[in-house]
């Protein structure tokens, strides 16, 4: 199954972003348009500060474009207050950084159980949500360690299971394999891999790995704020 | 959850933690005691009576009145009661033990003081031994005197010594009465004086009356003033409260300084406790950070925030006015000649508590502002 036969979570169009350092105007996108399909496992892949990171804070509404729009599950993020935004990303995306981030003053557990504290479930449904996510992981004997307790592989396995958590529409990772051994770094991977093929999760994940970006279904290359051509399409 | 997190969160750094929390308890320590202080000075004025009120010479305290005074002020309409009292000065064994120690009619003035409580056998035997003299209880228990003690005051206006009988004990109706006077018989002194120094002799330092209504107290005053006018001893009539402020305000400036100096104390605790906070947001700006990219809102970050600052001002709020009442106690032994009534007041403890109210809001100000402006992309530290 192709990208196209899909229905496009992830619309971009005309994207532009820079940013100012004193009085110099430095361009960071220029002109994007891109489409993600629903299921799809797209790869970004760029030289550093290819614009790559960007692009990424632009689709998870972590920052604001200064031209073209990004629409996410039919929503048109660049219209969103701060406040509308905040919400929208607690619902519709899930971040997985490449430290992992976690809160080093909780446990595994309460770790993934954070994001959802925004949402209306009771104590109880919280807790069976984290047990769920965490169990998808392989983490479920690990739920009352803390972060510094876990070793890397299982530090990113919790953060990618408080990514997944809420069920959002979209999980976008910067460099997820980054701080990882070859070893954990294939765990992670093939975790992803399993939620795009077996969950229909869309992700985005940035990655300088050729052997990570082989994993994805679609590899999309930036050059100095560029998208380049589809250079290659994996499938599993 | 959120509990959690702002429990562990405020102590994660436990020594800086605990330093601010001290910090914040000696501050609160040190405002609740000099506040204390500043009440204490105003002791008298508290417990002055409406209905009481105080005949002075209009040139100056340190001038007596005749005592044949007595009986046209008794005249006057309006008046209920008169007794008059002399302060006389006297040291008891070395100038260091200070306590204030009156010449007084006797029955009359303990009349006109129902606060100061005798036992009626105590205040018979007061008044049928012009050597006697009733002490007040902390008084009592400062030089361990028991009823049927000697003592012997040796005088500085007064010259001489002063045997005398400790013939009766009072306690306060309340708390703020003094319990540190001593009053002896007016009659005793007199009589010295007369033999000694006839000069001095049927004199009195105020007059003290009782008023059927205390919102006739300008009328009675008025009228007072008016039988002495132009007398080789003009009076000033005012109500005990105007009495005792006007002890007060010769030390207004002290008083003004020592309330400066507690709301500096404040103002230092305030600029303490923002910069711990401060600090401990900075470093944790990539938390906060993360916070915001799983969709937390200003309200909750805020909420973080200002919870970890109440969290340690109220830790040490409490801790302060914990050790105040201790503190009290141990300072009231060395100065219960000066303050004797050194009790913090609730309205003093409303204080404190607004007090790391207003410490915990103004600390955690600046890092909510912070934490809400700063762009997540910039606290993560990620772009390119």
């Amino acid at each position: 199954m192709t990208s196209t036969e899909r229905p496009v979570i992830v619309d971009i169009r005309r994207l532009s972003k820079s940013y100012r350092r004193g009085n110099q105007l430095i361009p960071v996108l220029e002109d994007i348009s891109l489409t993600i399909a629903e299921s799809e496992f797209m790869a970004l892949m760029g030289p550093s500060g290819s614009g790559k990171s960007t692009l990424l804070n632009l689709i998870a509404g972590l920052d604001r474009a200064d031209s073209g729009t990004i629409r996410v599950g039919g929503i048109d993020i660049s219209d969103l207050s701060e406040t509308q935004l905040a919400a929208w990303r607690a619902t519709h995306v899930g971040f997985i950084f490449q430290f992992y981030n976690l809160l080093p003053v909780l446990t595994a557990f309460e770790n993934v159980e954070l994001p959802l504290v925004l949402t209306d479930l009771s104590r109880r449904q919280r807790r069976e949500h984290a047990h769920t996510v965490l169990r998808l992981v392989n983490l479920e004997d690990r739920l009352d360690h803390y972060p510094r307790q876990l070793s890397g592989g299982q530090q990113q396995r919790v953060a990618i299971a408080r990514a997944l958590v809420t069920d959002p529409t979209l999980l976008v990772a910067d460099e997820p394999t980054g701080d990882l051994d070859r070893i954990s770094a294939e765990d992670v991977l093939v975790l992803l891999e399993r939620l795009s093929r077996d969950l229909g999760k869309t992700i985005i994940m940035v990655t300088h790995d050729p052997r990570a970006a082989r994993r994805a279904s679609t590899i999309k290359h930036l050059d100095k704020g560029v998208l380049a051509n589809d250079v290659e399409a994996v499938v599993p | 959850m959120m509990w959690k997190l702002l429990f562990r969160n405020a102590f994660r750094h436990k020594l800086r933690a605990l330093l601010t929390v001290f910090g914040v308890a000696v501050a609160v320590l040190a405002f609740g005691l000099l506040r204390t202080v500043v009440d204490a000075w105003y002791a008298g004025v508290s417990a002055a009576a409406a209905n009481r009120l105080i005949i002075r010479n209009a040139i100056s305290l340190t001038f007596f009145l005749p005592i044949a005074y007595m009986e046209k002020i008794r005249a006057v309409d309006g008046v209920k009661a008169i007794s008059h009292m002399t302060w006389f000065g006297g040291v008891y064994i070395d100038r260091k033990n200070f306590f204030a120690n009156f010449a007084v009619e006797g029955k009359p003035f303990l009349d006109l003081y129902p606060e100061f409580i005798l036992p009626e056998d105590q205040k018979d035997a007061f008044g049928k031994d012009r050597r006697g003299c009733v002490v007040g209880r902390g008084l009592a228990r400062r030089f361990g005197w028991k009823v049927g003690d000697s003592i012997t005051l040796q005088g500085t206006i007064f010259r001489g010594d002063w045997p005398m009988t400790v013939r009766g004990i009072y306690s306060g109706r309340e708390r703020t009465v003094d319990e540190n006077q001593l009053f002896f018989h007016w009659d005793y002194l007199n009589e010295r004086l007369k033999a000694a120094a006839q000069r001095r002799a049927n004199q009195a330092g105020i007059f003290i009356i009782e008023i059927a209504d205390p919102h006739a107290a300008a009328a009675v005053s008025g009228s007072i003033d008016a039988v002495f006018k132009n007398s080789l001893a003009e009076t000033l009539t005012e109500t005990e409260r105007a009495f005792q402020m006007g002890f007060v305000s010769m030390s207004e400036a002290i008083l003004m300084a020592i309330r400066l100096v507690s709301f500096l104390i404040i103002g230092i605790i305030m600029a303490v406790t923002a910069n711990t906070m401060i600090m401990s947001v900075r470093e944790r700006m990539h938390e906060f950070a993360v916070f915001k990219t799983l969709g937390y809102g200003a309200g909750r970050l805020g909420s973080l925030i200002l919870g970890e600052s109440a969290v340690i001002c109220a830790a040490g709020g409490a801790l302060g006015i914990a050790a105040t009442f201790p503190a009290l106690r141990i300072l009231a032994r060395y100065v219960s000649n000066v303050f004797p009534v050194l009790d913090i007041t609730s309205t003093t403890l409303c204080y404190d508590v607004l007090t790391v109210a207003a410490v915990a809001l103004t600390a955690a100000v600046f890092p909510i502002r912070r934490v809400v402006t700063v762009p997540i992309v910039e606290a993560l530290g990620r772009a390119g």
